[in-house]
């Protein structure tokens, strides 16, 4: 057997304001204080649409290789639920935005391209407030009502959950990149619902499928796509049939569970929205928004292994985010070396934010300190080990590299004579391990090396180091 | 007749729509009424004309991505047959599927 898998992701637009009217769309602020007469479906109020959020889905629409509607028209999606205000969405139907696009992602296998049938715009319903507060009652936010969406349809072209959650991953990357949303899966700025079904492998006919929801994170997407897979295929091997149904993934039960379905839930009746003149876009407004376009993961990653000679893993690691490969290519700059900078970014700069959850542009350490640092690596003037130091002492206090240096005079020794008296003392304090040494047992080089490092408090160049003492000890 | 009397309750159903049995016999012959002079406009060719899709001419009307104030919180619940700590109330929606 075999899954097909197709995903519907919705992007929250990170636009100012939401889709229809003026209100600001900002995340967490008290309860319905972000509405107006449009957003709360007051009689009579009539939706404007934002230009921005049409700026937004050109971006996506050329960075996923999608067909730009000429002309695009908005309808209603008719359906009763207390979130949603007017008792319909204002949606895209038979004639969307954006179609035919596709996305590349990264598998065990290779490339793999996979389509995308098609990106709409729409609007975001309010929150429901089931909290213990609320006894026999749910309580509405509509602060997030009306809040610009695009939902990207992909083509039943998954087949894995790992190949689910790279086409997510690489998504999420890609409206980054774009910066028209944050990309955050947990506060639901991007959502992902899942239309899964099997077959026997090899057949051309799709199965019965399954949508589920309520995935909010990379990990839940693959353990709800695997849990219904095998549901599935064990209830077919027994003999059983699959139903079409919604359903909804429960992280605590570790289970799809079907949502109740009233039998007319899906007959959203859409009609042309009578409010909303048609959405008409040339070829002058697309090559405006794609002067604006800002270098894709891709190109910049292949950019990188090409010009700057690194890895396709290193290049992988820096282009992952916008925000990264800017601090990389900036810190590159000062640095001048792009192994030693890869490095050192790759390393110590993504450790440090793992460490103190903390986003790039909130370090210390700066593109321009980092380059500093790095800078006096390459002269001779740290080692490493105090590089790292100074890494370090930055990134909790702040200041500038060569002040540190200085203050805590780290600055790498080059003085041969005072390297020999170092050695010297080394070798005179530990007689016994000197005479071993010489007799074959040069594994003790290391030990030496350490003592040597501790006497010089880490500012003895290894490399000289390590020249004289084999000299000294021959 | 086009329209029966169960897809009119059924359509009433989908809308929150309720009437009693009469009106549903004078709604089915006004809807009927319509829906038959529509048949009649199917009768003309529309083989090559292209849907309309709204009744406005023009396209693109747009609004800069610029905040204006909105409702006081105050305001925005006015309406509201019932409020709590400054949520709308509404009878309970079962969350599906928890
Ligand atoms: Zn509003």
């Amino acid at each position: 057997m075999e899954a097909v898998i197709g995903l519907e992701v919705h992007i929250q637009l990170s636009t100012k304001t939401k889709a229809f009217c003026s209100c600001k769309t900002t995340y967490g602020n008290e309860e319905n204080t972000q509405t107006c007469p449009v957003c709360l479906g007051m009689p009579g109020a009539l939706p404007v649409l934002n230009k921005e959020v049409v700026d937004f889905a050109i971006k996506l629409g050329l960075a996923t290789n999608s067909k730009i509607a000429e002309k695009s028209i908005f309808s209603r999606k008719n359906y009763f639920y207390p979130d949603l205000t007017k008792g319909y969405q204002i949606s895209q139907y038979d004639k969307p935005i954006l179609e035919n696009g596709k996305l590349e992602i990264e598998t065990e296998n290779g490339l793999k391209s996979i389509g995308i049938t098609r990106i709409h715009i729409e609007e975001d319903t309010g929150k429901s407030n089931h909290s213990e507060n609320f006894v026999n009652s749910t309580g509405l936010d509509f602060n997030r009502c009306g809040t610009a969406l695009l939902e990207i349809v992909s083509e039943p072209e998954i087949k894995t959950s790992k190949e689910a959650s790279a086409y997510l991953a690489k998504l999420r990357q890609l409206v980054r990149y774009l910066e028209i949303c944050d990309g955050n899966l947990e506060e639901g700025s991007m959502r992902c619902d899942a239309n899964i079904s099997v077959r026997e492998t090899g057949s051309k006919k799709f199965g019965t499928r399954v949508e589920v929801k309520n995935m909010n994170s990379y990990k839940n997407v693959e353990k709800a796509i695997d849990y219904e897979i095998a549901r599935q295929i064990k209830v077919l091997e027994n003999g059983g049939k699959i139903i079409q149904m919604t359903a909804l993934w429960n992280a605590d039960k570790n289970q799809t569970i079907p949502m109740r379905t009233k039998e007319d839930s899906q007959d959203y009746r859409y009609f042309p929205e009578p409010d909303l003149v048609p959405l008409l876009i040339d070829e002058n407004w697309i090559d405006e928004i794609r002067k604006t376009l800002p270098e894709l993961p891709k190109t910049r990653k292949e950019r990188f292994t090409r010009e700057l000679c690194l890895s396709d893993y290193e290049a992988n690691v820096l282009t992952s985010a916008k925000e990264l490969a800017d601090y990389f290519e900036k810190t590159l700059e000062i640095s001048k070396d792009p192994k030693l900078t890869a490095n050192f970014v790759s390393g110590e700069v993504l450790r440090l934010l793992k460490e103190t959850k903390s986003e790039l542009s909130e370090l210390k350490i700066t593109p321009e300190k980092l380059g500093k640092i790095l800078t006096l690596l390459q002269t001779n003037k740290l080692n490493l080990q105090n590089a790292k130091k100074i890494f370090d002492e930055i990134a909790q206090n702040g200041s500038e590299p060569e002040k540190i240096m200085r203050e805590k005079g780290l600055e790498q020794s080059l003085d041969t004579n005072e390297l020999e008296t170092w050695v010297s003392e080394v070798l005179a304090e530990n007689p016994n391990e000197a005479l071993r040494f010489k007799s074959g047992e040069t594994k003790l080089q290391a030990f030496f090396m350490g003592k040597i490092m501790q006497k010089s408090r880490g500012k003895a160049n290894a490399q000289l180091v390590t020249k004289v003492l084999l000299e000294k000890l021959k | 007749m086009p329209v029966s009397h169960a897809e009119i309750l059924k359509i009433a159903k989908l809308a929150k729509l309720e009437f009693s049995e009469k009106n549903l016999e004078k709604l089915s012959k006004d809807l009927n009424n319509i829906l038959n002079y529509v048949e009649l406009l199917k009768e003309i060719d529309t083989e090559n004309i292209e849907t309309l899709d709204s009744i406005h001419e023009t396209g693109n009307v747009l609004r800069k991505d610029e905040i204006l104030s909105s409702l006081s919180k105050e305001n925005a619940l006015t309406n509201a047959p019932e409020t709590q700590n400054g949520f709308f109330k509404v009878p309970k929606v079962v969350q599906e599927g928890n």
